[in-house]
């Protein structure tokens, strides 16, 4: 296994500058809201679509709510969807993939067909049936996009498993009689570990782009809670005239999402021993 | 050959019903009984009785999937809450729109493509390489439906270059902004597929003999490496086809596009469960058929995948 330490990330310009960005954006998530001057849910009528200025660094929105509070607040939501739901999408599929994987024969093949199911749907419009059928609300979008996600990581980590329980390691252990929970906890786990981290951590910028786009089609959290997909659904009338109120939530996104597939692939490069040198 | 191509069809019927078992039990998760769900309240006695017949609540949970199936197989898809129409009618009226968006940006997806990934891996290791990297990067990073509103911004209202939105009865100058939104995201994947299977191409002996026989490097780079790249390419270009009803749904919408996606828009906001359930059903079902048609045809192309599937 490959291994790789800090020393690596301040080497690799692109690399470290989303790290730095992903720290920001996360303490601005947490602490954000002490920082900013305006409620994001505040109206002001008197200051209706003010362009950028210094009272209101971004401009304000069609109410007069001010933009750059608003993207805090939604910094919360994009932010917490994201990982959790690529937390929750990783440790069920881990489990399925795992017992796919080592048990085989018809446990593989049911679990398997299970896994493709998932996959023969556009994730996307699956994230859609999904949400559509719930009460809408952050529950929702979350269950939604960990149900899109889960069925690739299982059969990310079943593939993995599938060519580690051939190990000598693994056959020492199964000799020894250790159990098959024992084996794929203390073994085949560990092992398996640095690959499932690229793949989650390739996927998390995925699944923020999915809950924007779950957000914009009006399912998964309302208004008036501030998100970033929302922000751009509700303003995108005003393009040609009041383009800021739609421009800085794209490019929260588009931040957020860049610096997370950068430090992905970076992780990818340094810990996949498949990954070209 | 042909056993293989039987075996492929066998296995998508599994898939078929596990498609149709997940919106059927996304059906029954809705508010109210399934039956209103498929068909709403303002359908004629007689497709309600149809319907309730099929998936009636005093029936077993398998015989309503059963009926269910029975209804999908005549091409009852149920009907819209608002317009009472057949939605398997409508679906199959706006799907060649969303075909010819499709169609549109695959092309402008892969044409920019593999220039950019041609050109960064002849370029490799210089600030234009680095640039091509991080454009696709920022490809697969910026939301769809953004960078569509940029792209109107910038083309309709500032340069008023394109009309911002609608379809223009087939006027090609109002597809090149849809198709290039719906086309990035494939791009940056064909960008990134091309440069590291050029790479590979290019340190192949047989370009360093094109070399060494006095070709011009345009020579070497288009006749002799880019043919030998193309296969990968080509794979991905076809497996990534199902992939456009993503981006269709968020692209349509922003600009007015009369297709699949802003059909499914219209059911979500008017929440009109049996347009957006007839939607979902209808675009995984086009996505693995895409699957299964690039599977077969590169069976017939490619004589070494032949060989290696049915080993």
């Amino acid at each position: 296994m490959k291994k790789f330490s800090l020393r690596d990330l301040t080497e690799n310009t692109p690399a470290l500058i989303a790290a730095i960005i992903l720290v920001f954006l996360v303490s601005v998530a947490a602490f954000g809201p002490a920082l900013v001057h305006y409620d994001p849910l505040s109206m002001d009528l008197d200051s209706l679509r003010q362009p950028p200025s210094k009272a209101h660094l971004l401009g304000t929105d069609s109410t007069g709510r001010d933009i750059l509070s608003r993207l805090v607040y939604g910094a919360r939501i994009s932010l917490s969807v994201g990982i959790i739901a690529s937390l929750l999408s990783l440790s069920i599929g881990i489990f399925f993939g795992l017992i796919a994987g080592y048990f085989g024969g018809k446990t593989d093949s049911i679990l398997s067909q299970f896994f493709d199911i998932f996959l023969a749907f556009p994730s996307l419009l699956l994230a859609i049936g999904i949400s559509a059928v719930m009460p809408a609300g952050l529950t929702s979008a979350m269950l939604a996009i960990t149900l899109v996600g889960w069925a690739g990581f299982a059969r990310l980590v079943r593939g993995i498993t599938l060519s580690l329980k051939e190990q000598t390691y693994v056959e020492a252990s199964r000799a020894l009689g250790a159990t098959p929970a024992r084996i794929l906890y203390k073994h085949i786990l560990p092992n398996a570990l640095p690959l499932v981290v690229v793949a989650g951590s390739l996927r998390v910028g995925g699944f923020i782009l999915l809950e924007a786009a779950l957000s914009f089609l009006g399912l998964g959290v309302q208004p008036p809670t501030p998100t970033w997909g929302s922000m751009i659904s509700l303003n995108r009338a005003f393009i040609n005239s009041a383009p800021w109120m739609v421009i800085f939530p794209g490019i929260a996104i588009s931040i957020t999402v860049i610096s997370f597939n950068i430090l992905g692939d970076f992780l990818r490069d340094k810990l996949d021993p498949r990954s070209q040198v | 050959m042909a056993l293989y191509i039987v075996k492929r069809i066998l296995l998508f019927i599994p898939t078929l019903l596990g498609i149709t078992l997940i919106t059927f039990i996304l059906m029954q998760a809705l508010p109210g009984d399934p039956v209103a769900g498929m068909a709403g309240e303002r359908a004629s006695p007689e497709t309600i009785a149809r319907i309730r017949a099929e998936l009636g609540q005093n029936r077993s949970l398998p015989l309503q999937y059963a009926g269910y199936l029975k209804l999908l197989a005549t091409g009852e898809l149920g009907r819209s809450y608002y317009t009472n129409r057949r939605i398997a009618d409508d679906l199959v009226q706006k799907f060649p729109n969303t075909l010819r968006l499709a169609l549109a940006a695959m092309c402008f997806a892969s044409v920019f493509g593999i220039g950019m990934g041609v050109f960064s891996a002849v370029k490799r290791g210089t600030k234009w390489d680095r640039l091509v990297t991080l454009v696709s990067v920022g490809g697969i990073s910026v939301p769809v439906f953004w960078l569509g509103l940029a792209l109107m911004l910038l083309f309709s209202f500032y340069l008023r270059w394109l009309p911002p939105s609608g379809m223009g009865n087939g006027s090609l100058l109002y597809i090149i902004l849809p198709a290039a939104t719906l086309g990035t995201f494939s791009l940056s994947y064909i960008t990134r597929i091309t440069r590291s299977s050029m790479l590979e191409t290019l340190s192949q002996p047989y370009v360093a003999a094109a070399r060494a026989k006095g070709l011009s490097e345009t020579a070497v780079v288009l006749k002799h490496a880019l043919k030998n790249s193309l296969i990968p390419i080509i794979t991905l270009i076809g497996l990534d086809l199902g992939s456009y009803l993503n981006g269709a749904v968020l692209t349509e919408t922003i600009f007015g596009w009369d297709g699949l996606g802003r059909y499914a828009l219209d059911g979500i906001i008017k929440r009109d469960y049996p347009v957006i359930m007839g939607v979902v059903l209808f675009g995984a079902v086009i996505f693995v058929a895409m699957d299964l048609i690039v599977d077969i045809s590169y069976h017939f192309l490619d004589p070494r995948v032949r060989v290696k599937s049915e080993n």
